[in-house]
């Protein structure tokens, strides 16, 4: 049975354990702690914890003013808010100035569920790596989201976290290393790979099984950093598998699908295919029926691997003096679909 | 424009202020007629600064020139040798159009030389536009987005609390700034959170880009506002060396809440065809009017 836990509860907890050994952390919330669990730190440690209110713009600046002071900042708040809501304070404070300031932000995604799009962050990722100072990170599990907070904690510099709200299932086990930047193969595999990140990872892994059924074997890679970004495992993935499925809880521009692909585009074009939230806003609902709804399960993701494995088949970068036959080819597979179609 | 073309050969004329100012840590102990004079200075290298780089906001950086002064060489213990000294008092430019002040007045306390000022806004100087806190030795903050330094302010002054260090923290803002939803947001909090470690200083000249501030968006009654949230208020004439000393004075004495400076000054002071003329706000004087703004200011 799979076991599922809350990515936010852990982050509570790691941040406790932070604060016990380093007396340097100090964490902000607005009006949210109860939520993001920052609420655990602040019941240990009230001195060091600095309870904002409903004003993001002013915690973003309060977290700088304190960072600029030597403090290591966790500044915490819903998703959509640590995004939209101070997008002018993040550049300013922390991007720019390059500042130590950690915003780890929950309920990140559709998977906030019943709220609904008000409360739906889906274009943070965009936002977060569009601020030359930021890391951004999504974890793809609770074993791996205290991993990141503890390498969050250790390491300089403005970096975004998103987490969600739900439970989620494990996919690490608790020997896990994270290292800020690098990708991990969660399954070998030679005829495509699924570039995953976050709850994504899960129904990539989900999905692979039921693609080596039909003979389909997927290599999985989990991409927690979006920023800086693993441009070495990507490479590595299209030139060993020729085809690339990415897998996000987001917005179709500006997130894991556009980054990889500017990668791919400039060193080693391939087919590629996207599971994502397309160009829309979603709607109330639980949050397994949003995934279903907008396109994000391990179904989806399966009927991109076949999508993307047919484009696979036809797209040949013609070798230089090679065209003729490049030509030949291409003729060669319309006669295929046309034959297809009868 | 011409003013591009032509090259500008201002100097900034010598006074008789005292030519090596006692760069220590400690208060400096110049006299009132002193602090004039410097103050006067200050303006002078703002004038020469803005026309060599041929944009700039003259306005806002004129009217803050007294309280300015007061702060760099009367009030504030720094250490220009050591930019980040952690008992260092802390001066938060919020207002960032207001850069050239700042920089006129970190180069005569000798964070960098006085003819760096001149290349300000020049591709590859530490000058920037706005100020920013990668690039100038003793800016705290990147600022020119307005709105945000007063929550700066209170990360700062909250530090202090959490190190125990006796540091002040002293909040440049501009009246029009005082718009932001932000500015109201970091009120509240910092009257919240009892920063008495913290003073901001809202430079009153009445203008903003767009025009007269009770035209564009009127903030009266603006101590009242100030007072409602929390805030210990003293309001007084901001280019009055005396005032603005007795008013930094007092704000230190206030326990248990912050306090903020109601300093009430004129766009463009010092210079009489740019005072109250809203031209000046973003405006560079051509070398014509600096030359005639340098000699009013002489």
């Amino acid at each position: 049975m799979t076991i599922e836990i809350s990515s936010r509860e852990t982050y509570g907890k790691t941040l406790v354990e932070l604060g016990r050994e380093n007396q340097n952390i100090v964490v902000l919330d607005a009006d949210l702690s109860r939520s993001t669990m920052t609420n655990l730190f602040a019941k240990e440690f009230p001195d060091r914890f600095f309870q904002c209110g409903l004003a993001e713009q002013n915690m973003i600046g309060i977290a700088a003013g304190l960072a600029a002071s030597g403090k290591t900042v966790f500044a915490s708040t819903f998703a959509i808010f640590a995004s939209c809501r101070c997008f002018d304070q993040l550049r300013m404070c922390l991007s720019q100035p390059q500042l130590n300031v950690k915003v780890v932000a929950t309920h990140g995604g559709i998977t906030i569920g019943e709220d609904g799009f008000s409360h739906q962050a889906i274009e943070d990722l965009a936002l977060f790596c569009s601020l030359p100072g930021f890391s951004v990170v999504v974890p793809a599990d609770a074993i791996e989201t205290a991993e990141v907070i503890k390498s969050a904690a250790a390491t300089h510099g403005p970096i975004y976290v998103r987490l969600g709200r739900p439970k989620t299932p494990l996919v690490y086990s608790q020997s896990y290393q994270f290292n800020l930047g690098k990708a991990i193969t969660m399954r070998q595999g030679k005829d495509i790979t699924i570039i995953a990140i976050g709850i994504m990872v899960a129904k990539a892994l989900e999905a692979a099984e039921a693609l080596a059924a039909e003979g389909i074997d997927c290599c999985i890679i989990n991409m927690p950093t979006l920023k800086p970004l693993d441009e070495e495992a990507i490479i590595k993935a299209a030139s060993e598998t020729g085809a690339i499925v990415v897998a996000e809880e987001h917005l179709a521009h500006g997130g894991l699908g556009s980054r990889v692909a500017q990668v791919v585009a400039g060193e080693k074009p391939v087919p590629m295919s996207f599971v994502n939230l397309k160009n829309t806003y979603a709607k109330s609902g639980k949050a397994e029926e949003l995934l279903q709804r907008y396109g994000l399960t391990a179904k989806d993701i399966e009927a991109a691997v076949r999508a993307v494995s047919s484009k696979k088949k036809t797209f040949h970068m013609p070798p230089s003096g090679k065209l003729s036959q490049a030509i030949a080819d291409i003729r060669e597979l319309k006669d295929e679909e046309d034959i297809g179609l009868h | 424009m011409t003013r591009e073309k032509n090259n500008l050969n201002i100097h900034t004329t010598s006074t008789p202020i005292p030519s090596t100012l006692p760069l220590n840590k400690n208060k400096f102990t110049l006299s009132t007629k002193e602090l004039t004079e410097l103050a006067k200075k200050l303006r002078r290298h703002v004038i020469t600064m803005i026309a060599t780089a041929g944009s700039g906001h003259p306005g806002g950086s004129l009217s803050a020139a007294d309280i300015i002064a007061v702060l760099y060489f009367k009030v504030m213990r720094y250490d220009p040798q050591n930019p980040q000294w952690p008992e260092r008092d802390r001066f938060i430019l919020s207002k960032g159009h207001a850069a050239p002040i700042l920089y006129a007045a970190l180069a005569e306390s000798g964070y960098f030389s006085v003819e760096e000022l001149t290349t300000l806004r020049k591709l590859n100087s530490r000058l920037q536009g706005h100020t920013d806190r990668t690039t100038t030795p003793g800016v705290e903050m990147s600022a020119g987005a307005l709105g945000q330094g007063l929550s700066f302010g209170i990360g700062t002054a909250l530090a202090a609390r959490l190190d125990a260090r006796d540091y002040q923290v002293y909040v440049l803002l501009g009246d029009g700034e005082c718009d932001e939803g932000q500015i109201w947001e970091a009120a509240m909090a910092a009257a919240h959170f009892k920063v008495d470690n913290l003073v901001a200083i809202v430079d009153h000249n009445k203008q903003q880009l767009d025009g007269w501030t009770q035209d564009i968006m009127n903030l009266e009654p603006l101590t009242e506002k100030w007072r409602a949230f929390n805030w210990n208020v003293i309001e007084i004439d901001g280019h009055n060396i005396n005032q603005i000393q007795q008013a930094l004075e007092e704000a230190k004495t206030i326990k248990g809440k912050p306090s903020v400076i109601i300093a009430h000054t004129i766009k463009g002071k010092g210079v009489s065809f740019m005072e109250n003329n809203i031209d000046f706000h973003g405006k560079a004087p051509t070398p014509e009017q600096a030359e005639l703004a340098l000699r009013e200011l002489s």
